[in-house]
């Protein structure tokens, strides 16, 4: 689903965010990328759905090279992605049911069907109740979930998930994660960028640690097996 | 479609102050476009009344006999520039001037004989009311051999001609440069919409949005902007007509305002210039958001 093949990202200043990257992320599998602010968790994330591109190596996500992606097909893209982040990007001027069904609007869904679809990933989410709440009426762990429905509502093979529970407590972050478990559960893959280890540890998923821009740990290669499946 | 009305409505709801600043600069600037065309298009129609007393008067000697005129007046009918000849006998012209010259009433009527001679009144076709067909015209005439002589106010015809191609130049080029200041005035507004839905765009673009759909609310809401501008300005355009009109200035009489087609034009301008300083704005920004 996902594969970096010796990736280099250099920043503008010349210096390397990502130093020869590889990896590869199979159907079904939930991985954590951890490391050190600045250690190029972000990077990473923003190379997988097409914000930046890398300045060598080759990455590919649901079939789509991205290294040499025109600009028009980042919307194909994003399509087969959802993305969560740490401030959970919603609008405020709408309200969660009308966040969510905002990426189906967006991609041009036919409009009979948005309302069902919208609260079937609210239910989805445990939100049913606030569909019709604004986002400053939720606390942060509700907002955060409203973020993951919008990311979830169109099917999306791949959940990219950078910090989600970063500006959480620690019981909103429990019930974020254990979330995005069920929605792994389901046949997703989903990537987590975390710093939180104690999360890291509670759950077997492989983990790719960074630092300074390179891998220095891939759980996956302590089990070959695992890979060979 | 309906999304896209929605979105484009949504930002003057939330940006009502921005959004109704941006319309009544539009307005405001299509208004002094609009006071130009006004004034353009009452000066165009005085210029119609004057051109269409453009006209050579041809003075026939007398004693010249009828069939002489009758195949004359025919001769001259059949000339490409002109459009009607008429025949003002000795009588008709008696006849007129007594009407006309109220003054000499009764001065004209004690007279046994008529002192004014018979003529040509020749009116030009639509194209060639101008001071060189005129000159053609009546160098023509002279070579009739009863034609005693011809008048066609040349100087006049002349002075005509320069006012009408002036006020054709000066009119586009302040149009023109009204209709810039109106694009970048508008262009600028959107750009403050832009930047201050950045956040929003770069939402739309994560979650998929091509930039074909982002930019569509955008255009649409230059449009309304255009719009309404334009609707505004027909508005402040007959407030200051009326106002000139009823102010002693006014008192000239014979002024108009505009045709249907012409307000319409006005309001379609506005639509375009909103439309045009979106397209500008809007490409060059989005690709920064």
């Amino acid at each position: 689903m996902i594969r970096f093949q010796s990736v280099f990202k250099s920043f503008p200043n010349g210096a390397l965010a990502l130093k020869d990257v590889s990896f590869h992320v199979s159907k079904g599998e939930f991985v954590f990328l951890t490391g050190h602010s600045g250690a190029g968790k972000s990077t990473i994330m923003k190379l997988m759905f097409g914000e930046q591109r890398p300045s060598q190596g080759d990455v590919r996500v649901s079939g789509l090279a991205l290294t040499d992606l025109s600009p028009r097909e980042i919307p194909r893209l994003r399509r087969k992605l959802g993305v969560v982040f740490q401030d959970f990007r919603l609008l405020d001027d709408r309200t969660a049911s009308e966040n969510v069904a905002f990426a189906l609007e967006v991609t041009g869904a036919r409009r009979d069907t948005i309302p069902a679809r919208v609260m079937r990933v609210l239910t989805q989410v445990g939100l049913a109740a606030k569909a019709r709440a604004y986002p400053r009426e939720l606390s942060g762990g509700e907002q955060q979930r409203v973020a993951i429905a919008r990311a979830l509502v169109n099917d999306p093979p791949i959940l990219l998930a950078d910090e989600p529970t970063g500006n959480l407590d620690e019981r909103a972050t429990r019930g974020v994660f254990q979330l995005l478990r069920e929605i792994n559960a389901g046949g997703t893959v989903v990537v987590m960028a975390t710093h939180d280890l104690d999360l890291v540890r509670q759950a077997p998923y492989r983990t790719i640690e960074l630092r300074d821009g390179a891998v220095v740990y891939d759980s996956a290669d302590e089990a070959p097996e695992e890979e060979a499946l | 479609m309906r999304l896209l009305f929605r979105e484009a409505l949504l930002s003057f709801r939330r940006a009502p102050l921005l959004s109704g600043l941006s319309v009544t600069t539009i307005a405001f600037s299509l208004f002094t476009v609009g006071l130009f065309l006004l004034v353009a298009l009452n000066l165009r129609q005085a210029l119609k009344g004057l051109e269409e007393r453009v006209e050579i008067v041809a003075f026939i000697m007398r004693g010249t006999p009828p069939e002489t005129i009758t195949l004359a007046s025919q001769d001259i009918a059949a000339f490409p520039e002109v459009k009607d000849v008429e025949y003002v006998t000795e009588e008709q012209a008696l006849g007129r001037a007594r009407k006309d010259l109220v003054e000499f009433r009764d001065a004209y009527r004690d007279l046994s004989v008529n002192p004014l001679p018979a003529s040509f009144e020749i009116r030009l076709k639509d194209g060639y009311r101008n001071a060189t067909a005129a000159a053609q015209v009546a160098k023509r005439l002279e070579g009739f051999s009863f034609v005693e002589d011809i008048r066609y106010g040349r100087d006049w015809v002349e002075r005509l001609d320069k006012l009408r191609n002036l006020a054709g130049v000066v009119g586009f080029v302040i149009g023109l440069a009204f209709a810039a200041v109106a694009v970048v005035i508008i262009g600028v507004t959107i750009r403050l919409t832009i930047l201050q839905r950045t956040r929003e765009i770069s939402i739309m673009r994560l979650v998929g949005a091509t930039n074909r759909f982002i930019r569509g609310p955008f255009l649409l809401e230059g449009a309304l902007k255009g719009l309404m501008g334009g609707l505004l300005s027909l508005v402040l355009c007959y407030a200051g007509f009326r106002l000139f009109r009823d102010s002693n200035l006014g008192t000239l009489g014979g002024l108009v305002f505009f045709g249907l087609d012409q307000m319409g034009l006005l309001v379609l301008f506005g639509v375009a210039l909103g439309l045009i300083g979106s397209l500008v704005s809007v490409g060059r920004h989005l690709r920064d958001v």
